[in-house]
């Protein structure tokens, strides 16, 4: 046997891919097929929209796009298409920064304490099984047309989705960490402050992605319900006039919403769990 | 000398989950004094972590008395460091945060922990490693890191549990000759538990060899080695192999004792 063979070092020209190359292939791969996909969906849409599907009902991508332009340019039934956008987004941040509050507040202390859990489970559980959209109609007879109905909405959605996570979170807390935190030297207020929150911090920030987008839901179903602008006027009065496009374009410029919404919350619980061991697969590795 | 630590026929007992009763610990009595430091052995799960528990005041006795500095234990007493056979660091908190958070909670400013803190991370040999995160340590320096934690608070009574079994042979050693230094200075009771008779004799003032379950004390021996000593060289002296024989022969009726009924219980 020659020594060529037996010795294999990792050199230059050995056949070993360099990882970052591949990478950006495969991320070349991805997106051009997701491209592809995107173009695919919308060509036969637009397709069968102009041959036999009527438009009337399916609309099409071309007169997506060109109400979308419109809104955007010109502005809409209602006005102008930034204010129908500042209105909603300031009823789901309103409802979501209230009902996220509540929820974590709530549930961490019912997580942490046995005898108001043990109280209160009956009236959650109930609480949680309301059809919880319903009350969008009682929140406009309580609050009116304005905003705080919207708010009360987005708010009671928002709020169950925390709520029991914070709730799990607060309960898992390892019994050890507690305890050294009180050899330490520290109060009840210290342990709850310094290791039940951490703690139920992942778990929080987990419910906090999908809170965001039932805010959304919440502060459009008000709309929709009944109120004086919004986004969920505006589909409600495209709906009105048969206006298929105007549904649809009404449904893309929230989805971006929610995905911008989903971008900064991913980035603020990157900020916050800096802490924790990168998930398998993509470690922080040479 | 009044005892700091002291045990009066303390018994604790835990429900077993299949709704029986456990009893971990039965009738124990033991005193540790001011400046003393008793190494504890005994058979794996007799019950040398609920002693310490009973001390430090996270568990009451469910019979006899635990008193700390002559007075009852009623919550966690002033001046008890706890290092634990678990990891109990903060996973999100830096290294030197995690040192700092004794000196923190008990009220000093940030600055005030921080500067206490890095001298600690520093003795215990993790120097650079203050902003690293428990995740990016390994076992061995995690456990230091609770060193630092506990030993920031200058504890006049000190509870260890097996503080170095995850530490590897030469690590050891060094951590257990710093351990020595910090403490001869210090004046504080120490009640350290270990697997390791060899490293009982080698740091302790006196061994205490506890029963197979429940854990009682089966007998309590004098290590009479002059110190300062240097546990590498200890280990080789004739002493000090004779005080092992003794200990040892107590010891390990109750090994045994407790690998039968662990065999019993299995089959
Ligand atoms: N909180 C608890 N609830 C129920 N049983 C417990 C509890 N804590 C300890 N025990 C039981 O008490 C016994 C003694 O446990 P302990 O942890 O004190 O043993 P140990 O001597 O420290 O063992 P090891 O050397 O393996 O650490 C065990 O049988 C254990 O199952
Ligand atoms: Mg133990």
């Amino acid at each position: 046997m020659s020594h060529d063979t037996l010795v294999q070092p990792v050199t230059a020209e050995s056949p070993l891919p360099d990882p970052r190359r591949a990478a950006t292939k495969r991320r070349y791969t991805v997106w051009s097929i997701r491209v592809l996909l995107v173009v695919a969906v919308l060509g036969s849409w637009e397709y069968s929209a102009s041959t036999f599907l009527d438009p009337f009902f399916y609309s099409k991508p071309s007169l997506v796009w060109q109400k979308l332009v419109d809104w955007f340019t010109v502005g809409t039934s209602q006005g102008s298409i930034w204010e129908q956008i500042e209105v909603t987004l300031e009823e789901a941040l309103g409802g979501f920064v209230l009902g996220a509050i509540a929820g974590v507040v709530l549930g961490i202390l019912l997580g942490r304490s046995r005898l108001l859990s043990d109280i209160c489970a009956p009236f959650i559980k109930a609480a949680n099984a309301v059809p919880r959209i319903v009350l969008a109609s009682l929140f406009v007879i309580w609050f009116g047309l304005g905003m705080s109905s919207k708010i009360a909405t987005a708010f009671v959605l928002v709020f169950f989705a925390v709520f029991f996570n914070a709730f799990q979170g607060a309960r898992e807390v390892d019994r050890n960490l507690v305890d050294n935190a009180r050899i330490l030297g520290a109060s009840r207020t210290q342990v709850l402050l310094t290791i039940v929150v951490p703690s139920a911090t992942s778990w929080i920030l987990a419910s906090l992605h999908s809170a965001f987008g039932f805010a959304l839901i919440g502060a459009v179903v008000g709309e929709f319900t009944g109120a004086d602008k919004g986004l969920g006027l505006l589909i409600n009065h495209s709906q009105g006039t048969f206006d298929a496009a105007g549904i649809y374009a009404g449904m893309i410029v929230i989805t971006v919403l929610a995905l911008l919404a989903e971008w900064g919350l991913s980035a603020l619980e990157k900020r916050l769990l800096k802490w924790r061991p990168p998930a398998a697969g993509n470690e922080m590795q040479i | 000398m009044d005892p700091v630590i002291e045990l009066r026929q303390a018994t604790k007992r835990f429900r077993s989950s299949s709704g029986g009763v456990h009893t971990a610990v039965s009738d124990l009595t033991m005193t540790v004094a001011a400046g003393e430091f008793v190494a504890v052995v005994g058979p794996t799960g007799c019950g040398k972590s609920t002693t310490l528990s009973l001390v430090s005041g996270l568990e009451p006795p469910s019979a006899g008395e635990a008193l700390v500095g002559g007075s009852p234990v009623r919550g966690i007493p002033d001046g008890v460091g706890y290092m634990f056979q678990q990891d109990a660091i903060m996973p999100w908190r830096s290294v030197l945060d995690n040192v700092a958070a004794g000196p923190r909670y008990r009220g000093a400013t940030k600055a005030e922990a921080r500067a206490k803190a890095r001298d600690w991370v520093d003795r215990v040999g993790l120097s650079g490693f203050e902003r690293y995160y428990p995740h990016q340590l390994s076992g061995g320096m995690r456990k230091r890191v609770a060193l630092a934690q506990t030993l920031v608070n200058e504890p006049r009574i000190l509870l260890m549990d097996e503080p170095f079994s995850a530490l590897d042979v030469q690590t050891r050693g060094l951590m257990q000759d710093e351990l020595l230094r910090l403490w001869s200075g210090s004046g504080a009771a120490v009640i350290f538990v270990t697997h390791d008779l060899e490293e009982a004799i080698a740091l302790g003032d006196r061994v205490l060899v506890m029963t197979a379950s429940p854990a009682t004390v089966k007998g309590s021996f004098p290590v009479p080695l002059p110190r300062p000593r240097d546990v590498e060289e200890v280990r080789l002296t004739a002493e000090f192999l004779e005080i092992y024989r003794e200990i040892w022969d107590s010891l390990r009726e109750e090994v045994e004792t407790a690998r039968e009924r662990g065999a019993a219980n299995v089959a």
